[in-house]
């Protein structure tokens, strides 16, 4: 109550300062009427304006009017000790720099992650699950015209889902992204395009039916020139003429976390671009991605709540595609299929790091502010002595640390700005394109960046205001010895806390950074079941260019005869998918003669399609049977190789080679068992999986593997050479090792330690400042006291021993606390951390190690300097 | 002087000037200087202060009126949570009172 009264004092401040004068103008010359004469009058009154203001101050008891004098002592204090005003602001520079940076690449990644859509808070993805399975599935056209139907709680559903083409540029073929989205998709993310039109009505129904295409800003000018007339003309995209309708704003990139889509086709031109049979009429075929945008004011859990009962009510009508399927919900930033998710722990992590660092920057320049008050101690007492109130004494204070704060938040912003799209440079490009991950610095990233400064500011100005309380007026004035060992006491302990608070928390994100390290190593050395040296991989994208199945099986029979004689090429073999690498597998419902799989679900297994020759030139080791020969195509009879795990989860374990396996329908002769390795992650468990001929399959495949013991550039330019040599319009995808292709698998843990690894070294880094500052500053305080014990015979090396000790017992109490906290904490990074105990031991010490180090330079000096000192000197002064 | 006071008895004494119905500052001044035989001479230093405490707290409310020779002044008038507080603060006085007419006579 008082507050909104003092709001509403605050809001109409003229016009009450107008009525209090009216009324003490009215008891003036009530006054004065009685009196009879006005100088008794105005003696009997006082000081009106005083009284004014004490009633103004009852309301606001901050005295605004002396906030412009505060400012201007403030910075003369600034100037007057560069020194320190230079390390405070650079201190916080770092912690309120790293907080926003952060603040803003999680807006831009993943709250507001699509630059130009409208309402994405309503925004949230949704996925297929299928019951008894962990994780998420795509889902199917039919399904989601269903949902479409009964949903009444979601504006619009809005089909996205990532492809790519290979565009060329001259003689250079260049990988090109782009989405496959529902006729909607414009209108219901709020994006109009600048030229033409988006998708129309009824345009993502029929096979192949609209080859129309919308193309990005950023293709329009490259490719176009920004010709005006573009819409309207062709562009041959996987072989088909579309027609360019629209040209969409500059800054649109479509709607996945991590690329920027350069063209837009609606879903009837599926086939083309993923290749298969027509899915809009498969209720089985699961490949949509997309997002529902919910009418505003329904919650996550509502539409969660209407979703399932729609998935429900389809599991009834159609219990032959949908029995043990649902439908699941995320907000925005939990999408699972683009790199929101992967990037999720990675930046709530850094979140909590750089709050650490922010923590101990605080902490520094309340430090070093510390040992300022103590030096205008004698400034303050005579402040005081001259009726200062501790108010204005405080305020005083807190202006000066806002002054440090906003200088630094200014600097900090600038730094975030420069940051912004740092995130990037971290991760590799992939398959040739570049990812483009924008920091957003917004109204919202402003205002947190605010609040952070507000934060450091009262920590900053209220941390010395606490010393003002000890202000003992007399015997300050008396005497100009600081009384180190009475009235520095409270002090010290204050500035040992705030070490010991450094300490701890630096400790913390030491460990923090150890264990990731550690997780990364462990993936490093992981073997993931097939050879990582001596093996290249790339790609054609013959789909891209147009050709037709038949002839892409032809090219590819030929390139793999040109490859193979090759020198230094040991083996070659096509798949469908490289294992480790975005694209996803196929998968299938599978049966096994004997096995009964529970009533409501439906064992589904996913699958790659292999060439002859894979499994001995990827490296994977056949346990029983045999591998795929050039015998095994579209006329021999179907077969298929399963992995272990397959094989002991529905053979239990009998050798499956001779048996049969039903894939979608169709049964077929497993001839084969390989022996299980990392398919989609290297993180990923031992899970089943088969291998089915390429020719079986009718797909074509488009990783080439290739065993050699070349340098990889070799082999680049010579393939190169081959695949011109048969069609001229042709280029192959970068060439890698499989190890270059796992350790981009890997890049989200790599981020995490290299960033983890910066601020914990940051943290560190301040934290040394900050014991070095108080251990110097104590040997100089008690320098009297060290001559003296010199003096009565102490040696140089109890000097060190006393001093060190002294340090090195703050750092203790900063370990065992940041331990306890490790202890507690270090769970939280959960998914990242991979085979490595959140408590390890190893880690643990290392850090300690490490922080002890660290403690015992930053005291040594100090100590050292203690032992210079020069008795006489001491006790003469 | 109201300053000489005990520390919270000003507002107190404003509040209790309140309760036969609202008057002006100087009003106030007035009715505690007569009751008081002129011992209370609260000057506007330390009246208006204590009116916006008043104010401040929600016990007293202002509104402007007609004086009695018909000038324009500000009217203060005690609210149901005024009335209470100031029934707490007799009552407290009462005990401080009695507690130092208790110390005096054994002095």
């Amino acid at each position: 109550m008082r507050l909104i009264r003092r709001l509403l004092y605050f809001f109409r401040q003229g016009r009450q300062a107008a009525e209090l004068a009216e009324e003490m103008d009215f008891h003036r010359q009530m006054l004065e009427q009685e009196s009879g004469d006005r100088y008794t009058a105005n003696r009997k009154m006082g000081a009106s304006s005083l009284a004014r203001e004490d009633a103004h101050a009852v309301w606001f008891p901050i005295h605004l009017d002396s906030l412009w004098q505060d400012l201007r002592v403030g910075l003369r204090m600034l100037r007057r000790s560069p020194g320190f005003s230079i390390l405070a602001i650079l201190c916080l520079t770092l912690g309120i720099g790293a907080n926003a940076t952060v603040f803003s690449w999680i807006e831009g990644i993943l709250f507001r992650p699509y630059p130009l859509v409208t309402h994405q808070e309503r925004l949230a993805a949704i996925t297929g699950t299928a019951r008894g399975e962990a994780g998420h599935t795509g889902i199917s056209w039919p399904d989601l015209l269903d949902l479409q139907k009964n949903c009444t709680l979601v504006d619009s559903f809005i089909v996205t889902k990532i492809m790519g083409t290979t565009l060329s540029l001259g003689d250079r073929a260049e990988r090109t992204l782009g989405s496959i989205v529902s006729a909607n998709y414009f209108d219901a993310i709020g994006v109009h395009p600048i030229l033409g039109r988006g998708f129309e009505p009824g345009e993502d129904a029929g096979s192949k039916a609209h080859p129309v295409t919308v193309i990005s800003y950023q293709l329009w000018q490259s490719r176009f020139k920004g010709d005006p007339a573009t819409v309207g003309k062709m562009q041959r995209l996987n072989g088909i003429e579309h027609t360019i309708v629209g040209v969409a704003p500059e800054g649109f990139l479509g709607t996945f976390v991590g690329w920027g889509m350069q063209f837009w086709v609606p879903a009837s031109m599926e086939e083309t671009f993923e290749g298969g049979p027509y899915k809009l009429e498969d209720r089985s075929a699961r490949w949509i991605e997309a997002y529902v945008r919910l009418k505003p004011g329904v919650t996550l859990e509502q539409a969660q709540q209407e979703m399932s009962a729609v998935a429900r009510r389809l599991e009834t009508d159609f219990p032959a595609t949908n029995r043990g399927r649902g439908m699941k919900l995320w907000p925005l930033w939990q999408t699972p299929f683009n790199n929101a998710g992967t990037l999720l722990p990675t930046l709530g992590i850094m979140l909590a790091v750089v709050v650490f660092v922010l923590l101990i920057a605080c902490a520094n320049v309340g430090n070093l502010l510390l040992v300022r008050s103590f030096a205008r101690r004698h400034e303050m007492t005579v402040r005081v002595a001259v009726g200062a109130g501790r108010g204005r004494l405080v305020q005083q204070l807190i202006t000066e640390g806002m002054i440090l704060s906003i200088l630094a938040a200014t600097s900090g912003l600038l730094v975030a700005h420069w940051c912004r799209h740092a995130l990037v440079l971290l991760f590799p490009a992939r398959g040739g394109v570049a990812m483009t991950l924008p920091g957003e610095i917004d109204w919202r990233v402003l205002a947190l960046s605010a609040g952070v400064c507000l934060f450091s500011t009262l920590l900053l100005g209220l941390l010395p205001a606490l010393q003002t309380r000890k202000i003992d007026l007399a015997g300050a004035l008396k005497s100009e010895m600081s009384g180190v060992v009475g009235g520095a006491h409270g002090k010290s302990l204050l500035r040992s806390t705030l070490v010991v608070l450094q300490v701890s928390l630096s400790f913390l994100s030491l460990v923090g950074a150890g264990l990731l390290m550690q997780s990364l190593q462990r993936i490093r050395n992981l073997n993931p079941g097939f050879s990582t040296k001596g093996v290249l991989e790339t790609a054609v994208d013959l789909r891209g260019a147009g050709y037709e199945l038949q002839r892409a099986i032809h090219f590819n029979e030929e390139l793999l005869d040109r490859v193979k004689a090759l020198p230094g090429i040991e083996s070659a073999a096509f798949a469908r998918n490289t294992p480790l690498s975005y694209g996803s597998y196929s998968s299938s419902p599978i049966a096994v003669d004997g096995y009964q799989p529970p009533p409501d679900e439906q064992p589904t297994v996913e699958y790659n399609q292999v060439g002859p020759g894979y499994f001995s030139t990827i490296g994977i080791p056949l346990l029983s049977g045999r591998e795929f020969t050039r015998a095994d195509n579209e006329t021999a009879p179907p077969v298929a190789i399963v992995n272990d795990v397959m094989a002991t989860q529905y053979w239990r374990g009998e050798d499956p080679v001779g048996k049969r396996l039903q894939v979608k329908g169709q049964w077929r002769q497993v001839i084969g068992v390989a022996k299980v390795s990392k398919y989609q992650s290297v993180r990923e468990n031992p899970k089943p999986f088969f291998y089915l001929p390429l020719r079986q399959d009718s797909t074509a495949g488009t990783a080439l593997n290739m065993r050699t013991h070349l340098p990889t550039e070799t082999i680049a330019s010579a393939l190169a050479r081959e695949v011109h040599a048969l069609d001229a319009n042709l280029a192959p995808y970068e060439v890698i090792t499989l190890q270059e292709q796992m350790d981009r698998s890997t890049s989200p843990q790599r981020v995490a330690v290299t960033l983890l690894g910066i601020l914990g070294g940051l943290a560190l880094l301040l934290a040394t400042i900050g014991l070095y500052a108080v251990m110097s500053y104590a040997v100089s305080q008690s320098s009297r006291e060290l001559g003296l014990r010199m003096a009565l015979g102490a040696g140089a090396s109890d000097l060190l021993r006393q001093v060190m000790s002294r340090g090195l017992t703050l750092t203790a109490a900063g370990i065992t606390l940041g331990a306890a906290a490790a202890l507690e904490s270090t769970r939280l990074l959960g998914n990242l951390l991979y085979k490595v105990s959140p408590r390890d031991p190893l880690t643990f010490a290392s850090a300690f190690v490490v922080m002890t180090i660290a403690a015992t330079a930053a005291c040594f000096l100090p100590a050292w300097r203690a032992t210079r000192t020069d008795p006489a000197r001491i006790l003469r002064d | 002087m109201g300053n000489d006071l005990l520390p919270g008895t000003l507002d107190m004494l404003v509040l209790g000037s309140l309760t036969r119905g609202p008057r002006h500052g100087y009003g106030i001044a007035q009715h505690l200087k007569k009751i008081s035989e002129d011992v209370l001479d609260v000057g506007e230093s330390s009246l208006y202060p204590a009116l916006q405490r008043l104010l401040l707290n929600g016990w007293v409310t202002a509104e402007w009126g007609a004086s009695e020779n018909n000038r324009r002044a500000r009217y203060y008038k005690l609210t149901a949570s005024g009335r209470k507080q100031l029934a707490a603060e007799n009552r407290e006085f009462d005990r401080m009172i009695l507690a130092i007419q208790k110390v005096m006579s054994c002095a």
